[in-house]
Parts: structure tokens; sequence; C-alpha cells
């Protein structure tokens, strides 16, 4: 019925198409299994279930909070109304201070606990994560 | 006084601007030659404007405080040099250099495109004007880089230190000269569109333009890289920041813009192609600065977050975005050499293949950066995108990208049949070997990584190969690809081959991993122009025989009162060593981070061998002309 010229092009249409889904699927599921939410410790008290996964957690170094030994740094993040305990082993960016805003990446032990990963460096010293100053506006 | 100069050369600017257009619009219309007198007034808006970044920079020299943009940027203790780049290091100064560019660049093009066209050229110098009253409007109206303090302030706040660096003050023009370039092209597209001017000797004159936005973009994005490496002090030289990612995407574009339009110049194909990518590319460079400005984005670009400067920017980016799908979906006719059929197995085909993987990379990348943007303006939630997502994307797909890349080259135009296979065969079975025994040893991922290093190794080979077989012909493309092959391999190796050790010591103790000890011997403490310093002497024991002193330093600037990290970094052929320290909390603990980073030196060299081959293409035209 149709030429051969014509299904030709069908066929190749069809294929970009294939092609064009499969590339949207995956670059949609790599985006869901790899995005980090952020909370503060007031949303992690709020959580229903503690799960695996990587998060964000930011708010304010509780001053004289902080405990360094060889291996790692203790620490407590705070938004005035709910308090997390954060471990962590790794670089410390210069304006981790107390009485600061700070970020931290990393893994939920449970509601008071925090593994972190990474804690983001910022730019300078009037800078607030704005994460944190959301965080701290809603009370 | 500058800063009254200044401000007043900018105003002229933007009268100029109105003068060229009246006279281009007439000149458009009637039949007589191209009139000298509108490339009077473009020289005159140019000199207009550099007056204008003259006074910035006297302004920033002598310290004039009176003027709100030094006041916020400078300070009386910063060396000479600082004081200059930090003309540019700020909001106000930075757009007036983007103002800067694309003045310059519409005047050179005029002078240099005098074999085109008359309508064509006046046509450009409109659409160019376009975006030059733009920014005209933008700086003068949101962002004056003269306004004026009352009562005069003795002293300034100084330029964040992180920005007080070498890299980092040449790093903006660089970038520039590439986003900027790109309006030119964007300009000049829309113009020959709209005039149906597309031919191969329009593509052979716009080439030249894409080639020096792209080598300068090229430039850009490895100093802002090499300033990340060992200010930041992550250890890494590219973190999938949205602020990286902005950059990356008109170089992506631009890429493959440059590859269309050696096959528009060549065989006038994929006009609409071509067209299509000259707006994105200026599209995504007007979206960058967009992003980085509007405070959106948070990072050492974020100078001010004034949501009307980002509104603004917005609006004037939706005008030219509109502006240019009006002119390209009712203007355009296609100019394709319709009788033209190439076989499967060509030149063309295979441009065009690793133009799709380009388009995909560039996707991969404008999604991860967007949204999250957009969940925060709809639903509020707040998230982020980090390198898993990239790598999990990208990396997969750089294998089929770097087997096109050997292969494509070597095909001819139109149909083509391999020739010598063997020797393609014998090269593929030695990557594959040579990653074989490379990964071997490392616990790694075993074939996704065997077969990305043989990709790797193959274009390595092939690329090298093609230097002693083809010697001077070709020898810019071939230099491009070599780089390019290099560049993966560094990158990869790299990432395969790193070693880090993180601690915290205090003075006088040592601490031992694997087969390295490292002990903290001593601080020393100097006094410095604007800031102290702190230098720890740390001696490094491998026990393989090796021994290496490193002395990271943290500073304490006092203007602005912020404290930096200075990496101490020991490069030699094969590998940095790499040291930063910082102190906690004034207690005795510093916090340690020592890096053994095998190729850093080469990812940096591979990209300048990837510019060089631009730049090596741009020469090879002008001895042809």
């Amino acid at each position: 019925m149709y030429g051969r010229k014509v299904k030709l092009r069908f066929f190749f249409i069809f294929l970009i198409l294939l092609i064009l889904s499969f590339t949207v699927f995956l670059i949609l599921k790599s985006l869901e299994e790899n995005v980090v939410y952020f909370q503060s410790p007031t949303e992690v008290k709020t959580l229903a279930e503690i799960d695996d996964k990587k998060i964000r957690i930011g708010g304010m170094v509780k001053s004289k909070s902080v405990l360094i030994e060889n291996k790692e740094i203790k620490f407590i993040v705070t938004d005035f109304k709910n308090e997390i305990n954060v471990i962590y082993a790794g670089i410390i960016p210069n304006l981790f201070a107390e009485g600061k805003g700070v970020v931290a990446e990393g893994f939920l032990k449970d509601k008071s606990l925090f593994f972190a990963t990474k804690i983001l460096a910022k730019h300078d010293e009037n800078y607030m994560p704005p994460e944190v100053k959301e965080a701290l506006k809603e009370e | 006084m500058a800063s009254l100069i200044g401000f007043y050369s900018l105003i002229f600017g933007l009268f100029s601007s109105s003068v060229i257009i009246f006279l281009s619009i007439l000149n458009f219309r009637n039949t007589n030659s191209f009139d000298k007198k509108i490339l009077t007034f473009t020289s005159l808006q140019l000199f207009f404007v550099i007056v204008s970044f003259l006074g910035l920079i006297f302004s920033f020299i002598n310290s004039d405080f009176s003027n709100e943009t030094v006041y916020n940027h400078s300070h009386t203790t910063k060396p000479i040099f600082y004081k200059i780049s930090g003309t540019w290091g700020n909001h106000e100064g930075s757009l007036l250099l983007w103002l800067l560019v694309l003045t310059l660049f519409i005047f050179v093009f005029l002078i240099k495109s005098k074999e085109q066209s008359k309508q064509y050229r006046i046509l450009t110098l409109l659409f160019q004007q376009v975006i030059i009253i733009g920014f005209f409007i933008f700086l003068i109206k949101t962002s004056n880089p003269f306004n004026y303090i009352f009562p005069v302030p003795k002293e300034g706040l100084g330029l964040n230190p992180i920005l007080q660096d070498p890299a980092l003050a040449i790093h903006p023009p660089i970038l520039y000269l590439g986003y900027v370039g790109s309006s030119i092209i964007f300009s000049s597209t829309l113009a020959a569109t709209s005039l149906n001017y597309i031919s191969k000797k329009w593509a052979a004159h716009i080439k030249i333009w894409v080639l020096i936005s792209w080598i300068f973009l090229t430039l850009g994005i490895l100093l802002g890289s090499i300033w990340a490496y060992y200010e930041l002090g992550w250890g890494g030289f590219w973190f999938w920041d949205p602020v990286e990612n902005v950059s990356l995407m008109p170089w992506l574009a631009l890429t493959t813009l440059l590859h269309c339009i050696l096959i528009l110049e060549k065989k006038l194909l994929f006009t609409s192609w071509v067209i299509i990518l000259s707006i994105s590319t200026f599209t995504l460079s007007m979206c960058g600065t967009f992003l980085v400005r509007s405070g959106i984005l948070n990072s050492v670009h974020t100078f001010a977050n004034d949501p009307e400067r980002g509104l603004y920017i917005l609006i004037f980016l939706f005008c030219l975005i509109f502006l240019s799908l009006f002119i390209f979906f009712f203007l355009h006719k296609s100019q394709d050499n319709k009788d033209y059929n190439f076989f499967w197995l060509s030149k063309e085909t295979s441009i065009l293949i690793n133009n799709w993987f380009m388009m995909y990379f560039l996707s991969v990348v404008l999604i991860g950066t967007m949204y999250p943007i957009f969940l925060e303006v709809i639903t509020t939630e707040k998230i982020s995108v980090g390198p898993p997502f990239y790598n999990k994307l990208i990396i997969p797909f750089l294998i089929p990208f770097l087997f096109a890349m050997a292969i494509g080259p070597k095909l001819k135009w139109i149909k083509s049949n391999l020739q010598d296979k063997m020797n393609l065969i014998i090269l593929l079975i030695i990557s594959f070997l040579l990653s074989l025994l490379i990964i071997k040893n490392t616990n790694l991922n075993f074939l996704l990584n065997t077969i990305l290093v043989t990709s790797g190794f193959y274009l390595f080979f092939i690329t090298l190969r093609d230097f002693f077989i083809k010697g001077f012909n070709k020898l810019s493309q071939n230099l491009a690809h070599f780089g390019f092959s290099l560049f993966i391999l560094s990158i990869l190796l790299n990432n395969i081959f790193s070693s880090e050790i993180i601690t915290n010591l205090k003075i006088g103790e040592k601490f031992q991993k694997d087969n390295i000890e490292i002990n903290f011997e001593g601080v020393k403490k100097k006094s410095i122009n604007n800031y102290d310093t702190i230098i720890g002497k740390f001696k490094i024991i491998d026990f393989n025989g090796s021994e290496e002193v490193l002395e990271p330093e943290l500073r304490i600037y006092n203007q602005p009162n912020i404290v930096t990290s200075e990496a101490d970094i020991k490069t030699d052929l094969f590998t940095d060593k790499f040291m930063t320290m910082n102190l906690v909390q004034n207690e005795d603990y510093f916090n340690i981070r020592y890096q053994v980073k095998p190729f850093m030196i080469w990812i940096w060299l591979s990209v300048l061998l990837i510019s060089l081959g631009g730049l090596l293409s741009l020469l090879n035209r002008r001895n042809e002309n």
C-alpha cells in the first residue's frame, strides 16, 4: 500500500520517538533516585518513618556544642525548636563555627542522630543558606 | 569625578544606540552602499563604553569611596592588581564589562564583514543594538555602577578574599568574551534567516565567530575550574554545581554548533539545526547570567539578591526568545540542498549522531539544573541534584560517543566504506587489553569501567596515530579530538586512582593510614598586607620511599573578616599532592585533608589542547583567505 520510502520514514520516526521516550524515562527515573531533600530539625521530628535515603539538614550550630576528636567532629544543629546531634568525619569548611548557619548532607540514624557525609561550604560570613533562613523564619 | 564621567558616558552610549538604529533603518531602505556614518557612530558608542569602563577602573584604583560600587567591593589595603580586578568582581562592574564586549564585538564584526551584503550587515547590527540597548537600560536602571554615597565613607568594605586570586581576576573577562561572542552569532543568524542569506559563504564567515567564542568559553570555564580546584579546597575540579552547569550548557550548544557549521559550509545541510543551535547558545548564555545574577542560585557569583534585576533579565530574555522564534518560524525558508542524499555510513551521519549525544548531555544538565528551581517555585519543596545524577546519566553514554568520535572523522562525505579496518581493530584490541590491565587491580564495577577506559584509549590511539599519517592535514580537528581523549582519560584515571586522608590533628601529632604517615610538625604565623596567615608544616612519609613537606595556609583577612584556606599543592607530571587545613572553633585541633590526585595537570593541559585545536583552525582559515 505504502511505498518503501514512506514505510522507512515511518519506521524512522517511530524509532526516534522510542528513543526520546526512553531518554525522558531514564532522566526522570534517575532524578527520582538521586534527588536530595532538605529538612529542618523540626521537620525531621515530624517524619513518619526514617529511611536510608540521603537528606540534607540545616540550622544553626548550637553554641558550646562542638566537640572535636581525632577521627570525627560532633555538634548539634538547632532551629531553636528542635535539635539534632550530628556526627561527621571529613573536611570542615572555613566558615563552620558555633552560632553560625550550617547545612549538612548525610543519613539519619534516628530522629535525633544524623551521620553527615558532607558539610557544605559557604562563601562569606554574612551568607546564610536560604534553607536555613527559611527554617529560622518559620518560627 | 571619574564616576561622573563614567556615568555620562553611559548615557551618551545609549544615545548613540538610537542614532545608529535611525541611520541603519534609513540606510537599509535606500539603495546606497553601506553608510560610513553608521560605522562612525558604532565606534563612538564603543568609545563611550570604554570611557565609562575606564572611569570605573580609575575609581577603583583611587579607592574613591564616594562611589557605591567601589565602597562595597574595595579597600585601601588591597593590592593594586585586585583593585583593578575588583572592577568586574561585582554585579555592576561585570555588567559594564558585558556591555563593553557587546559593543566591541559588533564594531569588529562591522569591520571584518565588508565582503558581506549591506542589508545583512545592517540587520545584524540592528539585532545587536536591541541587545545592547537592553543591557544599557538594565545597567542604568537597576544596577548603576556609578551611584554616589554621601557622606563619603573613609574605608571600603573589601572584596571577598576568595576572589582575590590571579585565575579569578581574568576568569570573568575571558568567559565573557565567550558568552558575549555568542551574541554576534545570534544576531547574525537572525539577520541571515530573515534575509534568506544562509549560504556556504555565510557559514564560512560566521564560523570564525563561532570558533572565537568557543575558544574563549573553553578557556574561561577552564580558569574557573582551576580556581575552584585550588581555592575552594574541595580537591576536585567540577562539582556539578548549578553555577558551573550554566557555563557548561552554552559550551555544549556551541560545540554542537561548531560541528554543524562545518557541514553547512561544505554541504549546505542542516540549516534549521544551525539556526536553532545559534539561538539556544545565546539564550543559554543569557539564562546563565539570569540565574547567577538573580540570586536564585547561591554562589560566589551572586553578588546581590535583588529580585528586580532578575525580573528584568527574565523579561528581556523572553522578548529575545520570542523574537527569534518568530523569525525562525515565519521567515525561515529552508535552503537545504534538497537532492542531497547521504548514506548511513558517512561523515554526515556520524556528526549528526554526535550532535544528538551532545543534545542529550545538554538536556541532562539542563534538567538537573532547572528541576530543583521549578520544584521550589511550584511546591516550595527544597531539593538538590548532586553528582550521582549526572554521573549515572552521562557516563554510560560517553562510551558510544567516544567510539563515534574515533570512527567518525575516518569516514568520507556522502558514502563511505571503512578503509584500513585491520588497523582500527588492532587498536581496539590494544585499548581493551590496556584498560583490562588498569581496571583489574581496582575494586570498581569491572565491566562498565573497562569499556569506558577502552573507549577513551581507543580515541586516544586513533587520534595519536592520525598525527603521523595525516600530518598537517586536518591538524586542528585532530588536535582538539586528541585533547578530548586525553581529557576523558585523565578524568577517568584521576577518579579511579585518587585517594584521600581526612583527619583532625593537634600540633606534633602524627597519623598513619595504609602506607602513608602524616606528621604535623608545627605552625608559623605571618602578617601580610591585608591578611594574617598561619602556615602549617606537614611531613608526609610514604613507606614506598618518598618524603614530602607540604605547607597549607590559613589566611585571616582583615577586611572583610574572613578565613580562607590556601591549599598547598605539589604538582609533578603524574600526580598532584594536595593538602588543606582548617582550624575548628579555635580549639587545638586542625582539620586536615591530604589527597593524592593523579593526572590533574593533564586535565588542564588537555583542555588547553582542545582550545589550541580551535585556535589552529582559526589561523588556518586566515591563511586560506
